[in-house]
């Protein structure tokens, strides 16, 4: 197989996965770098997308990290991203909100669409847009200030000072992340007393304390410990009907646990996009089968 | 493994190697390193405290009689083995220092003695150090307390009895009348130089025309008429003070204590010339520890005198603390706010490498050369500028440079530019231990970078920040080259804060403790009675710096407790 060596030097860890018992030959052409068409199932054409994804391409420099990307994600559920790592599925995530402005050397072609307003407009206001989202880090990073600080901090970058709003806005958000009963007691501390769990549950207070359009999720558990990621788990479940979530995540029964659709990304290319079950029970392509039940990856 | 190795016998480790590998010398020299650093240190403060702390304990005196019949009496305050070629009598004789004191009757502060020509030595129980304004010390014994021609006590118990009795109250005469002298006619002297500066201020407004034609404006006027109700009420109040010391001194004139040196001679010293006077042979201990604790009071709270080498420092402890803390003060939003754009702001790139660069490079200039710049940009040209703008009265009357010449302002100015790049390379390496995920998650809530910056990356470096602005600080008291070209003086009793309109005078000229140490210590007349001076300020100095130290590492350590994340 001299596939391996020619197409991602940088990251060999993945193509040792093809082997002979593994139908890979889809992954091949992406290897190569063929143009493979994603497939995509027919229920996912019938959703009223909160976010359109439309041919967005990235790169890195002179690396391309994301090759023609379309896809819309649904409203008020949960979408999960999937793939091995350096697939591009956090860099998709990052380009939402357009935190990869701050990578000097990206350059992106293609759109992405909120509710209608395109996101990568050179009139659209990068602060404005942000505003509109939340998102959840890999690590939890509460800020050094305390816990009432972090919930509120989105609003009080915006000027809102009411002491009142801010109290509801803190409740509410804190109940939402399943944490008031925890830290009720101890707003005024500092958070970075809290632990791990907490403290990413605090994370997701934070990104819904503004009413976010869209919540976007990148790998939230993956610094947790299992007791903690089941409780971030059953806080997402929650979210769902309620939140658009985007969420990336290495787990896969995470994202059959925790999400409507989800969608197989390979090598920055997009390569099934389905409703949770589908992909899970009757995924179209072989490679998304034997990705799903961890033959590779 | 090939066969020829097979049979050779299994080689025993040698024991350099099993040492090396298990890396024991290495420990050794590491940890010797340390502990002579450690041990040097140490040593360094424990000598300067050790010597800073017992110059002020009062010390026996000692009667020396000699074989040819001089006596001599004073604290014994060295002893070393003579050489056999100076001694005087063949043999390995050895000698003492004595700090006979009595300067002007013969002509020593200190003198060696051979221990081979020494009789006897004893310690006599009414042998009394003096500590005079000026002459420095007198060593003797009390014969007589006189009050002009009236005899109030005779014989050495009742002598000092009524001298306990009469001292303090003829030295508080003489404190409220220098008082009045010092403070209150200085603040006359400040009041007519004012109204006569307004005087020429106004000529100079009336512009040259009118200087020329010998018209007078109505604004002269106004001022001439005010200069003259300012030197009437001047002169009254003055003849007033004229009137309260001069009844403060009569009633000090004539008190005089009369002793007798070791040798005989007679002499009445003036009260109010004493500042304090102990017979050191007969204090019990707590009475020693009296006598050590007036005479540091006098040294941190008095004003200097005799050459810096007798009184106290005070003016040069304020000088140093707030210098310091203008230091500080100045250098911290400066320092901050370059790094912040170094950092946050600059795009990576060749300039602003070129710039980090120059900045670790400024931190090796010597710091005469700060001192230099000082003088020649804060001092001339900005100062000078001031001068041309806002007092050009003092200027032209008196030719006298009011922010035209060194001051406190232009020192801590210096200072701050000296301690410039600690605090840059301090901060810049406190925000880029900020992680950038808390930076992400800033801006992914919406802030703007300068409130990521303000809300988050700020708070979170402060810690390091104190770390950089303490050592700025730790560096800058120390500092003594640059501070003598741009405002540090010998003497400056004036304080650059005190009670006089408009309060604070960053103008004024200040003392400093490490010019003290230099100045104390070579540049006084009586070096052996100045050298335990040199001692006592340097263990003030080191005392102060700690302290100032440790108010900003309390600080920092809040600062932390609240910002920095405890690892998981």
């Amino acid at each position: 197989m001299n596939i391996q060596a020619e197409t991602t030097p940088e990251r060999g860890g993945q193509p040792e996965a093809f082997s002979a018992a593994v139908p890979a030959d889809r992954l091949q052409a992406v290897a190569a770098g063929r143009d493979v068409p994603a497939e995509v199932h027919p229920e996912v054409r019938e959703v009223t997308p909160v976010l359109e994804i439309d041919r967005f391409n990235l790169w890195y420099g002179g690396k391309q990290a994301l090759h023609g990307i379309t896809m819309p994600i649904p409203h008020n559920k949960v979408t999960a991203l999937i793939g091995p790592s350096g697939c591009g599925k956090s860099t998709l995530l990052r380009s939402v909100n357009r935190l990869n402005d701050l990578v000097q050397s990206a350059r992106i072609t293609g759109d992405m669409r909120l509710n209608g307003d395109s996101i990568y407009d050179p009139r659209m206001d990068v602060i404005e847009l942000r505003k509109r989202m939340g998102m959840v880090f890999q690590k939890p990073n509460p800020f050094p200030m305390s816990i009432y600080e972090n919930v509120v901090y989105a609003l009080r970058i915006d000027g809102e000072n009411n002491r009142a709003v801010l109290d509801e806005v803190c409740e509410l958000s804190l109940r939402g992340a399943a944490l008031w009963d925890e830290v009720k007691d101890r707003l005024h501390e500092s958070a970075i007393g809290l632990s791990g769990g907490q403290q990413q549950r605090l994370c997701i207070a934070r990104a819904i304390a503004a009413e976010p359009e869209v919540l976007l999720l990148d790998e939230p558990c993956s610094a947790l410990d299992p007791i903690a990621t089941g409780k971030v788990e059953e806080l997402i479940q929650e979210l769902r009907g309620r939140y658009s979530v985007l969420i990336v995540t290495h787990n896969m029964q995470q994202a059959s646990r925790t999400s409507d659709y989800t969608a197989f990304m390979y090598l920055g290319r997009l390569i099934e996009y389905g409703s949770t079950s589908g992909i899970f029970t009757k995924p179209i392509l072989r490679e998304t089968e034997a990705y799903v039940t961890g033959r590779f990856g | 493994m090939s066969s020829d190795t097979k049979h050779r016998p299994r080689r025993m480790r040698s024991s350099y190697s099993s040492l090396t590998a298990h890396g024991e010398p290495w420990v050794w020299l590491t940890g010797g390193a340390l502990a002579l650093a450690i041990m040097m240190i140490t040593g360094l403060l424990a000598f300067i405290a050790f010597r800073g702390a017992s110059t002020f304990w009062p010390v026996p005196l000692e009667l020396v009689e000699l074989a040819d019949g001089g006596r001599a009496l004073g604290e014994v305050s060295e002893r070393e083995r003579a050489e056999a070629a100076t001694a005087k009598t063949a043999g390995r004789g050895s000698r003492r220092l004595v700090r006979t004191a009595n300067f002007e009757v013969s002509g020593h502060h200190y003198q060696w003695f051979d221990d081979t020509a020494i009789v006897r030595a004893s310690r006599p129980e009414w042998a009394t150090v003096v500590e005079r304004l000026e002459g420095g010390r007198f060593h003797g014994f009390p014969l007589r307390l006189l009050h002009g021609d009236e005899v109030i006590a005779v014989g050495p118990e009742e002598t000092w009895k009524a001298f306990e009795r009469e001292h303090p109250v003829v030295r508080r005469r003489w404190r409220e009348a220098m008082r009045i002298d010092r403070h209150e006619r200085g603040l006359l002297q400040r009041q007519l130089r004012a109204a006569r500066l307004a005087v020429v201020q106004a000529r100079l407004d009336g512009g040259p025309a009118v200087a020329g034609s010998g018209a007078v404006s109505a604004g002269q006027k106004a001022a001439t008429a005010a200069e003259q109700e300012v030197i009437a009420r001047v002169g009254r109040q003055s003849a007033e003070m004229d009137a309260r010391t001069g009844r403060l001194r009569n009633e000090n004139e004539g008190w005089g204590l009369e002793v007798e040196t070791a040798d005989g001679i007679k002499k009445v010293i003036p009260l109010e010339g004493i500042v304090r006077a102990c017979q050191p042979n007969r204090l019990s201990l707590a009475g020693k520890f009296g006598v050590y604790g007036s005479r540091w009071r006098e040294f941190v709270g008095d004003d200097p005198r005799e050459a810096n080498s007798a009184g106290g420092v005070f003016p040069a402890i304020w000088g140093t603390v707030a210098m310091t803390l203008i230091m500080a003060l100045l250098v911290a939003p400066f320092g901050v706010l370059a790094a912040l754009y170094l950092r946050e702001y600059a795009s990576p790139g060749a300039v602003t490498t070129a710039v980090r660069i120059a900045i670790n490079n400024l931190a090796g200039v010597p710091s005469i050369v700060y001192g230099a710049f000082g003088l020649g940009f804060f001092c001339y040209a900005l100062g000078g500028g001031i001068d041309e703008l806002f007092f050009r009265a003092s200027l032209v009357a008196d030719n006298q440079p009011t922010f035209g010449t060194g001051g406190l302002l232009w020192a801590s100015l210096t200072l701050a530019l000296l301690t410039l790049p600690v605090v840059i390379v301090a901060t810049e390496e406190a925000l880029s231990a900020v992680p950038n995920s808390m930076r992400e998650g800033s801006y992914a809530c919406g802030a703007g970078k300068w409130q990521t910056i303000r809300r988050i990356v700020l708070p979170r470096a402060l810690p390091g920040i104190m770390t950089g602005l303490i050592l700025a600080m730790a560096r800058g008291a120390g500092e003594v080259a640059p501070l003598m070209l741009v405002g540090v003086k010998k003497l400056a009793l004036d304080l650059p804060i005190d009670g006089t309109f408009p309060f604070v005078h960053p103008e004024r000229e200040f003392m400093h403790l490490a010019y003290l140490i230099y100045d104390v210590g070579f540049q006084s007349p009586n070096s052996q009675a100045a050298k335990p001076m040199v001692f006592t300020i340097t263990f003030l100095l080191v005392t102060i710096i700690a302290l100032l130290n440790v108010a900003a590492i309390w600080i920092r350590s809040r600062l932390k407790r609240r910002y920095v994340a405890q690892q998981f």
